[in-house]
This record gives structure tokens, C-alpha cells and sequence, in this order.
């Protein structure tokens, strides 16, 4: 695989799915590192950058966005039986994205309700990720993954080897960079606490709580930050919607939420 | 020695002249570091001027609570730590040790990466910090292989001690030994009065400070509010450690029911030991470049309550947060003892206040001592 010994450039691949494009755009903005990486790796298709090769043969491709539609379907075990080694990156390919939140609850309304004329729209009742339907060799997680991570996974991968993930909550790089927390200065609901870093804890930086779009973090425990927000005088259908974002359908996560709505219909609101 | 009971080389700095400590700082070539209000906290900041420093400010901290109150007496100094202590100055949350790379045959060759502090002044340090200095000096700077990049910044270190009259709800300084009076340690130490500072050098380069300062005789009636003010501290704090051996107790207890209990609560998110000032555990890593030719070998600050902390041969040997939360306990309270002499908690209380779920030391210590019998 490393280019040094075979003299051949190993072949990539960007493919997109149901996703805003932001995380392709990682790759977009890496500047003059992009070129960089061209010099290393032979870009067979990325349509967002110019080369279009959906279906050609590569020794590593990365997946943005869910799978949606029976078309999606047929193009994920596509790319499967084509790809060497897949790298699925983003919220959305990794737990569904956003509009997981279709999830839970009745697609075919929700399309009656948006669309004027929603028989034109071919689309499954679900958002899931690519592991849901295909081996994926490598998960990114993130909304979006930031450049590090990224280039990271491709150095591992040119390397032979795995890249190193951190799994650490945001709580630590919150604090690696000095910010003060927002839950105890605050009050205010953040999700780092059950959130694995890799955004610099970006949004506690600008003292906003955490979103939660690197997903849920290893060893955490959801219920009792759960109970801590219900103390700070948060409604459930608040604290459920703190669960439910962008990474709503990590079963973590979506287990969090169901918990939740549980207990809250036991006590017969 | 309680310095506070001495008037000897004891002197008064008027408040309107606390400036010239400041500047003084400054002309002996010391960047001036001191508290100052930030994103509603006390914050370790760049401190030019004394506009600067948080006046008639005074903090409410409970668990997993903290909130600032402004608009109170003349005073800079009214108030107990912020989440910050003195270790980011001393070792970083984040730092390149070394780097290594491939020259053109393939051979590998390694840099280290030190740099070069600047002299670094800070004003306002606490008695529960000055005690973690402490630790974190045998730690680092003891034993046959001494930390250079801690050793650099800690040569350059200057030290404004301030007597704590404020100690917050979550403080325990009193219990674990540590404060709230500045005893040593320090290169100036003040205690504050509403009129001024009672202020004295505990080193040659603070006297050197000291004898630049427009300074006069302290009287009887400073020295007896200052007492007074320490005795209220003392008097004030509720929480404490539990007496007795408890390296033996919690390694005794090592199966108590209460270590299940707390990992109900406890989230394993590490903000404990990133505000604890004595805690120093880091990772290290490697960041290589794209093309593979160089890499970059930094540390940063990990927790025991990180997956990777106790990750071995394959497996974290301390899969959930009941054993790390044990871990960080029978360490901090217990093998720290064996390791460096003395406790490893020197009761600044910010591991209360600013764990996200409330989740109080002394409590679950307390627990532990009592279910089992021994206090």
C-alpha cells in the first residue's frame, strides 16, 4: 500500500449519500495539504472535486451521508464488492445524520406534510448508516470530522495500520483548553459530559453547550446526565431533544431518548 | 512556622499603591499573570493593571455549582478558587516533547523540543495551590529522571501568594492541612485588608520586590483583623476528610458497595482530575505528518477516567467508571501516600464544584470510612 515501495499510487475514492456535503467539504478545505494528499493518493472519484468514477475499482473509499432509498442501497454493496477498504465518515454515515429523526416517527406523513406533490419522492421510512448494511472497515464520527482525523486515517491506512481514535469525552478537551465549564458556571445543558471529542470542544470555547456531533463517547452514562439537566429545570421532551440530534439514532443515544420517554409516560404526563 | 503570627518583616502596602507591585513585576522582566473575571469565572489572565482584578466580586460554589457575585466592598481578593490552579503555567495541557524523522537513506533521528519560558510572575496563588506546587515538584522535578520541560517553567516561576479569607462551601484546605494561610513556599505573600495588604518576601527575589514598594509599619490592629479574618476561614469550612489511615481504609474496601453506588452517578468525564492540581497524568502520542517522514511525539492531559489510561496488551484493565472512579480515589487518597509522603488532596474543593453531576469527594470517602466500620 505505501507508495514509496510500489511506486503505484494507491486508488481513492469519495463517495456521497443522503448528507449536507460538509463532510467532503474536509477534504475541500485542506488547502494546499489536498494536493499533498493527491501527490500520495490517485483520486479515481470525488464528484464535489471534479473526477467522476462511481463504479471503478479502489484500494480505499470514504462514505458521506446515510442510506435513504433502495437506490442508495444498491450502490452502498456496490462500492462494498469494488472498495478495498471503506471508510465511513460523518455523522450521517456513522448513526444515520439528522434525518434519522425520521426514525421515530411516521416518514410518509412527514413527506406528505413538506412535499406538494409527494409521490415523486422514492425514499425508505429509514435513515441508517453504512454498517447497517455493508462491512465498514473504518468509522469517522463527527458533523463534520475534522481534517486531523481525517488525514489521520488515510496516514494509518498508507502506514498499514489503524489510526489511533480518541474516545474521550469533550469534558477533556474542554478543559485542555481552558474553558470554563457551562454546565457548572451556567446551568446550561451541555452534552460533552457523554460526547467523545475530536471538535476541540468548540462549542464550550464559545460558551454554548455541547451539541453532541462527535456521537456518543465510550463509558458513559446517559441517565445520570439525564437527571442532572432535570434538576436544572428541564422539561423531558427538552432533555429528550438534547439526545435526539444529529447522531438521534447512536443506539446509545437512542436508547438515552427512549428511556426517557418511558419514564416520563410512567409518570402519566 | 504560622508567618501570620509573626510582625517581623511583615510591612503594609497600601491599596492605591498595589500598582507599583505590578510594575515592579514588570521591571524585573516577569510577565504578570492574575486573576481576573472570564466567561463568569476566576480566571488566571494577563494582568497588567489592577482595573484588572476582579473587585467586590465574590463566588457561590456548591456541587457541580459555581456562580460569581459582583458589586461587593473594595477588595480584589474576596473570593475562593476558579477551576484553574497553577499547573497549566507548569505543565501544559498540551505539548510536543520531541519529533523524529526519516532522512533520505531511511535512517530515523529524534530532537527533543524544549522551549524556552519566559520569567513568569502570578498573583493571587492560594495556600491549597502552593501545597500542590509542592507536589507537583516531587513529582516531576524529584527521582532520577526530572521533567526538563517542567523544570524550565518552574526556574522561571514567581510566586504572589494571597491569604485565602474566602473559602467556599466545597473548601476543606483546613482538614487536609494545606491552608487557608500562605506558610511557605511563596516568593511575596499578602493578606488583604480593606485599606491595603500586609505583605512579606519569602524569598531573596521577593525581597528584592519588596524593597522597591512604597511600604510602612504594619500595626497590631492589621495584624488582629488579618487573625480574625484567617480564624473565620478556618472556622467557616463544613467539609473534610475523614481522620485515619486511609491509604489502609480504601484499599480495605476495595469491594464496598459504595464504589457501585457512585458509579451510578459519576459520568467518567474526567473534569475532576483536569481542575485537581495535583493530578498529572498525560498520554502521549504520536502525530506524523502526511508524507510520513516526520513525526511528532506530544503529551497531553489524560484522566484515570479515560478508556486509554488502563489500556494494555489489547484491553483497558479498567473497562467502567466504578473502577476508575476507584482508582482515582485509593490514588489521590491512599497509594499517593506511599508514593510522595503525604496525601495527594490538599482539599482546594474543586473537584466538587465543578464536577458536572455534584458528585462530592468528602462524602464518598466518608461513606466509604463509615459503611466499613472505621470512623
Amino acid at each position: 500500500m505505501e507508495t514509496s515501495r510500489s511506486g503505484i499510487k494507491p486508488r481513492m475514492a469519495v463517495h456521497k449519500f443522503a448528507s449536507c456535503d460538509g463532510c467532503q467539504l474536509t477534504f475541500l478545505n485542506m488547502g494546499e495539504t489536498l494536493l499533498q494528499l493527491a501527490d500520495m493518493v490517485e483520486l479515481v472519484h470525488f464528484a464535489e472535486a471534479g473526477p467522476v468514477a462511481p463504479d471503478a475499482k479502489v484500494d480505499i473509499a470514504f462514505i458521506e451521508g446515510s442510506v435513504t432509498t433502495e437506490h442508495d442501497l444498491e450502490r452502498i454493496r456496490q462500492i462494498r464488492s469494488h472498495s478495498g477498504f471503506i471508510v465511513a465518515f460523518g455523522a450521517c454515515a456513522t448513526a444515520g445524520g439528522v434525518q434519522a429523526l425520521r426514525n421515530f416517527s411516521d416518514a410518509r406523513e412527514w413527506l406528505s406534510e413538506v412535499y406538494a406533490t409527494p409521490e415523486y419522492i422514492d425514499s425508505l421510512a429509514t435513515s441508517t448508516p453504512m454498517s447497517d448494511h455493508v462491512k465498514v472497515d473504518l468509522e469517522i464520527w463527527g458533523c463534520p470530522p475534522n481534517r486531523d482525523q481525517v488525514l489521520g486515517a488515510i496516514r494509518a491506512w498508507l502506514y498499514g495500520t489503524l489510526p489511533e481514535q480518541s474516545q474521550d469525552k469533550v469534558c477533556m478537551e474542554c478543559k485542555r483548553q481552558h474553558a470554563v465549564c457551562v454546565l457548572v458556571a451556567k446551568g446550561m445543558p451541555c452534552m460533552g459530559p457523554v460526547t467523545q471529542t475530536g471538535c476541540g470542544a468548540l462549542c464550550p470555547c464559545f460558551g454554548r453547550g455541547c451539541y453532541s456531533c462527535y456521537g456518543p463517547a465510550e463509558a458513559l452514562n446517559s441517565a445520570s446526565l439525564a437527571g442532572w439537566f432535570e434538576g436544572l429545570g428541564l422539561l423531558p421532551e427538552e432533555i429528550t431533544r438534547q439526545f435526539r440530534h444529529v447522531n438521534n439514532s447512536a443506539p446509545e443515544f437512542r436508547d438515552a431518548a427512549s428511556n426517557i420517554i418511558a419514564t416520563d409516560a410512567g409518570h402519566g404526563r | 512556622m504560622d508567618r501570620t503570627l509573626q510582625s517581623q518583616d511583615r510591612y503594609f502596602l497600601p491599596r492605591q499603591s498595589f500598582q507599583s507591585l505590578i510594575d515592579q513585576l514588570a521591571l524585573q522582566g516577569f510577565s504578570c499573570v492574575g486573576p481576573t473575571m472570564w466567561d463568569g469565572a476566576i480566571i488566571f489572565d494577563r494582568l497588567d493593571t489592577v482595573s484588572q482584578l476582579p473587585q467586590g466580586v465574590s463566588d457561590r460554589q456548591a456541587p457541580g455549582y459555581y456562580r460569581l457575585e459582583s458589586g461587593g466592598d473594595s477588595r480584589w481578593f474576596s473570593w475562593a478558587n476558579g477551576p484553574q490552579a497553577l499547573k497549566p503555567y507548569l505543565f501544559p495541557s498540551r505539548e510536543v516533547l520531541w519529533e523524529g524523522t526519516v532522512d533520505e537513506n531511511g535512517g530515523l533521528s529524534f530532537k527533543e523540543r524544549l522551549t524556552e519560558p519566559e520569567p513568569l510572575a502570578v498573583l493571587g496563588v492560594r495556600a491549597c495551590d502552593l501545597a500542590a506546587l509542592a507536589i507537583h515538584d516531587a513529582h516531576f522535578l524529584k527521582g532520577p529522571s526530572p521533567d526538563a520541560h517542567y523544570a524550565r517553567r518552574r526556574e522561571q516561576l514567581f510566586i504572589v501568594a494571597v491569604d485565602c479569607s474566602h473559602p467556599a462551601s466545597t473548601c476543606f484546605c483546613v482538614s487536609t492541612g494545606d491552608g487557608p494561610a500562605a506558610t511557605r513556599g511563596y516568593d511575596i505573600a499578602l493578606a488583604e485588608l480593606d485599606e491595603g495588604f500586609i505583605i512579606d518576601a519569602g524569598s531573596d527575589r521577593g525581597k528584592l520586590i519588596l524593597d522597591q514598594l512604597p511600604l510602612s509599619e504594619v500595626n497590631e490592629e492589621q495584624l488582629d483583623q488579618t487573625r480574625s479574618e484567617l480564624d473565620a476561614a478556618i472556622a467557616g469550612q463544613t467539609r473534610a476528610l475523614p481522620e485515619g489511615p486511609l491509604n489502609r481504609i480504601l484499599f480495605d474496601n476495595l469491594d464496598h458497595p459504595r464504589w457501585d453506588d457512585v458509579a451510578q452517578r459519576c459520568l467518567a468525564c474526567g473534569n475532576c482530575t483536569s481542575v485537581c492540581p495535583t493530578c498529572f497524568c498525560a498520554s502521549e502520542n504520536e502525530v506524523p505528518s502526511l508524507d510520513g517522514l516526520s513525526s511528532e511525539h506530544s503529551r497531553e492531559w489524560s484522566s484515570c477516567f479515560t478508556q486509554g489510561h488502563s489500556y494494555i496488551s489489547g484491553h483497558a484493565i479498567r473497562p467502567d467508571t466504578r473502577t476508575r472512579y476507584r482508582q482515582w480515589l485509593t490514588h489521590k487518597l491512599g497509594s499517593w501516600i506511599d508514593q510522595y509522603g503525604r496525601s495527594g488532596c490538599v482539599g482546594c474543593g474543586r473537584c466538587i464544584a465543578w464536577c458536572p453531576v455534584g458528585i462530592d469527594l468528602t462524602e464518598e470517602v466518608g461513606a466509604i470510612c463509615r459503611e466499613s466500620g472505621d470512623e
